[in-house]
Order: structure tokens, then C-alpha cells, then sequence
């Protein structure tokens, strides 16, 4: 069985250690927050100027002046702190944000990025996000294996103008998590019930494959 | 007291002309120059150069100012909530140059801080970086990226004095401080204009040395692009 996008979220909340700060990114990142375990206390930066984000507000707490970088409205937690963007950014660049967490359209072997722009077709902007690329010292792509064609998001190298270079450390699919290493995709564990052939088979960039891959614990 | 009381938005955007850079605070519609933007279509002028966050949506913010044409180029980081702007880029009518965000936010405070480039590994081997010199640092590739002013700048606070000075609410404040500093004239609209002296001085986040105009403004909308609840 693959995973779902709240699995992948899952999956990825166990990369969280006590005292990290960390972006989320929208979509699938997103959902993160969702599955922090109790003994873990970490801290949600987004870009637009807030760390100590807290739970979508209710109906009564919605504050206009108060939203996430996906312009969500937010609610922030005791101890929150408001800043502008050029502060914002110094914490990212500056590599004081512990963990990024991003979609992705297309990830290379090599640990390029593309998330930003399909020529002709989509050209929304980077927003924030090469520069969290360009920075983070530890940055895991959440994404799924395939698009919805079913071709591999995994390749050689990226077909889509580029966020960044040589900047992944670590991706989560529904199907696997997979770090970059020198050489290629280090296949590192599976989803549960999902097989290395068909991991292999949904991955065009070269998949590096040693000994026995232990089962993901969602 | 330097006095910097305007009566309102069309007073605060005069002198404005075609053709002119302007900044405008905001990320969104969150903490953006309501007012400002209301009187800058009324007053028409066109041509403009505007550097903002975001462009608004199709009938809001800076869209507004998209359908009456009054836009020749945006400077933006994410423009993607916005149908008008993707058809007037794609048909050419728009000019617009997409700038990483963080990008964004240090060449507008270098603007204001009198810095004139800086480096950045931000975009290193993107389509952004073509042409932009590369530095080595710390065994790390660089671009040099240019400082941001307008002639411009409008910006939104949530309480602000007679003297200019400024303070934020929550993530409205964005963009705004630093574009405050980055306007040869910056025009600052406030939900509650006050006495000098009613602000606490350890308070206030834009000093009002960065503020050549202010005014109270009115009928705040404030919209909400995703409106996001949970159950109690």
C-alpha cells in the first residue's frame, strides 16, 4: 500500500528532534504540524513573519492580520514572535531555521530542485522558495513518486528550470524515503507493502539499492 | 515634532506621476495600503512600476490597479492568486521580473539602508542568476544581487503618530517596515493615528525618520484569501 499525503506527513513528523525550528512549505508539508509527537517540542517558522505558529483559529479567533506564508489564517502559540521579511529571510538564509520541509515538481539525483515554474504554462513565482533551498542546511522534499501522468518525479536530471542546486537531502514519496547521496538515490526505506521493483520501476534517475530496505513505520 | 499629518490618501499621493517606481507593503492581501491603492486609481496616473510581495487578486489590492491598466511592470516574488496579471504577463502587456522573496526583502532593505548590491546564495545556478556576477565565499557561490527604491513607498501600520512613527500588527507588518525605509517619500496610512508621546518608544517598530507622510485611514476591508477554521 502507498501512502497518502497525510502518510507522507506522517512519515516526515519523525525527522523532527526536540528544539528545531522548521518551514513547512504548502501542500503536503503542510500537514506536518499535524503529527508533531507529545515529547517533542519543536517550533513552525513561516516566511511571512511568524515563529510560534499554532492551530488554524476558530471561527471567533480569525484575525485578517494573522495568516501563514500560504495565506491561511493561523493562530500562534505563547511565546510567538512577529518580524518583517528581510528578518524573516535572515533567519533562512542566515541558517537559523533547522529544517525545511517542500513540494517539489521534479528532483534530480544530484539533488537539484524544480518547484517554481512550468515555461509556458505555470509561472506563479518562486516566493520564498529558493531562497529556503538556497540556505537550509537540511531540506526534505515531500512530494509524490509519479505525476499524475505517471511519470517519475525521481530523474537523471531536472527537465524544469531549477529552485535550486544540489540542495536535497532527503525526499518522502508515497512509495519511499530516499536520500541523495554521491551517485544517486539512496533508497532507504519502503512503504509498507510496497516492493523495491516497483520503487524501482517508478524512479528514472539511478536508485541505489543495498542490502535489505526495511518497511517505513506509519 | 516634526509634523507629518496628510488629510488622507489622496492628499498622500500627491505628487505622483506617470511613469514612477512605487513600493506598496503586503503579503497577500495581509497588511497591504488599502487606501492608498483606492486613491492611486482615482488619480490615474499610469505607467507605474510597482514592487509588492504579491499583485493582489482579480478585484482586490493590486489588481485593482491591473484592471484599470495602470501597471506597466511588477517586481514580485508570487503572483500566483491573480487570473488578470497571468493574462496580461503571458499577452505581454505586463512587464514582470520574479525575484525570490528573500531576495526581494534584502534589496529592498539595502535600498533603504544605503547598501548598493550585496551577495546572496540565494538562486545560484537558476534562471534568476543569468547574468549576475558569481562570488565564492566560504567555499559557496554567490550572486550579486542590486538594492530596490521607489519613489514611493506606500506602506500600512496599525497604530502610528503624528511624527511617523510605526507599529505592526501580527504578519501585517510583512513587507512594510523595510519598504518604509526604502521610499524617497513614504506615505504611511494607520488605522489609529495618535499624539507623539501616546506610543511607548520601545514599542515602535518603524522609526518616523522613515516617514515623510501619514495619515488615519478608513473603511479597512481586510480580506481574507483562505479563510482556515478549526471546529472549538
Amino acid at each position: 500500500m502507498s501512502l497518502d499525503k497525510h502518510g507522507i506527513a506522517k512519515r516526515i513528523s519523525q525527522e523532527l528532534e526536540n528544539g528545531m525550528y522548521v518551514n513547512l512549505g504548502i501542500g503536503i508539508p503542510t500537514l506536518v504540524a499535524n503529527y508533531v509527537p507529545d515529547e517533542i517540542n519543536v517550533e513552525f517558522q513561516s516566511e511571512n513573519g511568524v515563529l510560534g505558529m499554532g492551530r488554524f483559529p476558530t471561527e471567533e479567533e480569525v484575525d485578517a492580520d494573522l495568516i501563514n506564508a500560504g495565506k491561511q489564517t493561523i493562530t500562534t502559540k505563547p511565546g510567538a514572535v512577529f518580524f518583517d521579511s528581510a528578518t524573516s529571510f535572515a533567519m533562512i538564509r542566515g541558517q537559523h531555521v533547522n529544517l525545511t520541509v517542500l513540494g517539489a515538481m521534479e528532483v534530480a539525483e544530484n539533488g537539484d530542485i524544480s518547484n517554481w515554474k512550468i515555461p509556458g504554462k505555470m509561472v506563479k513565482g518562486m516566493g520564498g522558495a529558493m531562497d529556503l533551498v538556497a540556505s537550509a542546511k537540511n531540506i526534505i522534499v515531500a512530494m509524490m513518486h509519479t505525476n499524475k501522468r505517471g511519470d517519475s518525479k525521481l530523474l537523471k536530471a531536472c527537465t524544469l528550470p531549477i529552485t535550486g542546486v544540489g540542495c536535497v537531502n532527503r525526499i518522502v514519496t508515497n512509495l519511499a524515503v530516499i536520500d541523495i547521496v554521491e551517485g544517486g538515490f539512496k533508497l532507504v526505506e519502503r512503504a509498507p507493502g510496497v516492493s523495491v521493483e516497483e520503487i524501482q520501476e517508478a524512479t528514472e534517475g539511478k536508485l541505489i539499492v543495498e542490502g535489505d530496505i526495511p518497511e517505513m513505520k506509519v | 515634532m516634526i509634523n507629518k499629518v496628510v488629510k488622507d490618501a489622496e492628499e498622500g499621493v500627491k505628487g505622483i506621476k506617470d511613469g514612477m517606481t512605487l513600493m506598496l507593503g503586503g503579503f497577500g492581501l495581509c497588511g497591504i495600503p488599502e487606501n492608498a491603492i483606492t486613491a492611486l486609481k482615482k488619480e490615474g496616473v499610469k505607467d507605474l512600476t510597482c514592487i509588492s510581495n504579491n499583485a493582489g487578486v482579480d478585484d482586490f489590492g493590486l489588481g485593482l490597479l491591473l484592471q484599470s491598466k495602470q501597471i506597466k511592470k511588477m517586481v514580485s516574488s508570487y503572483v500566483g492568486e491573480n487570473d488578470l496579471f497571468e493574462k496580461q504577463m503571458l499577452s505581454g502587456e505586463l512587464e514582470v521580473d520574479l525575484v525570490p522573496q528573500g531576495s526581494l526583502a534584502e534589496r529592498t532593505r539595502a535600498g533603504g539602508a544605503g547598501i548598493p548590491a550585496f551577495f546572496t546564495p540565494t538562486g545560484y545556478g537558476t534562471e534568476i542568476a543569468e547574468g549576475k556576477e558569481v562570488r565564492w565565499f566560504d567555499g559557496k557561490p554567490h550572486i550579486l544581487e542590486s538594492a530596490l527604491t521607489a519613489d514611493f513607498a506606500f506602506v500600512k501600520a496599525w497604530k502610528g503618530d503624528k511624527a511617523g512613527n510605526l507599529i505592526f500588527k501580527a504578519t501585517a507588518r510583512n513587507f512594510n517596515p523595510i519598504m518604509a525605509m526604502a521610499g524617497k517619500i513614504t506615505v504611511a496610512e494607520v488605522e489609529e493615528l495618535v499624539e507623539p508621546g501616546e506610543l511607548d518608544p520601545n514599542e515602535i517598530h518603524t522609526p518616523g525618520i522613515f516617514v515623510q507622510r501619514i495619515f488615519e485611514g478608513t473603511n479597512y476591508e481586510k480580506r481574507i484569501e483562505q479563510r482556515t477554521v478549526r471546529e472549538k
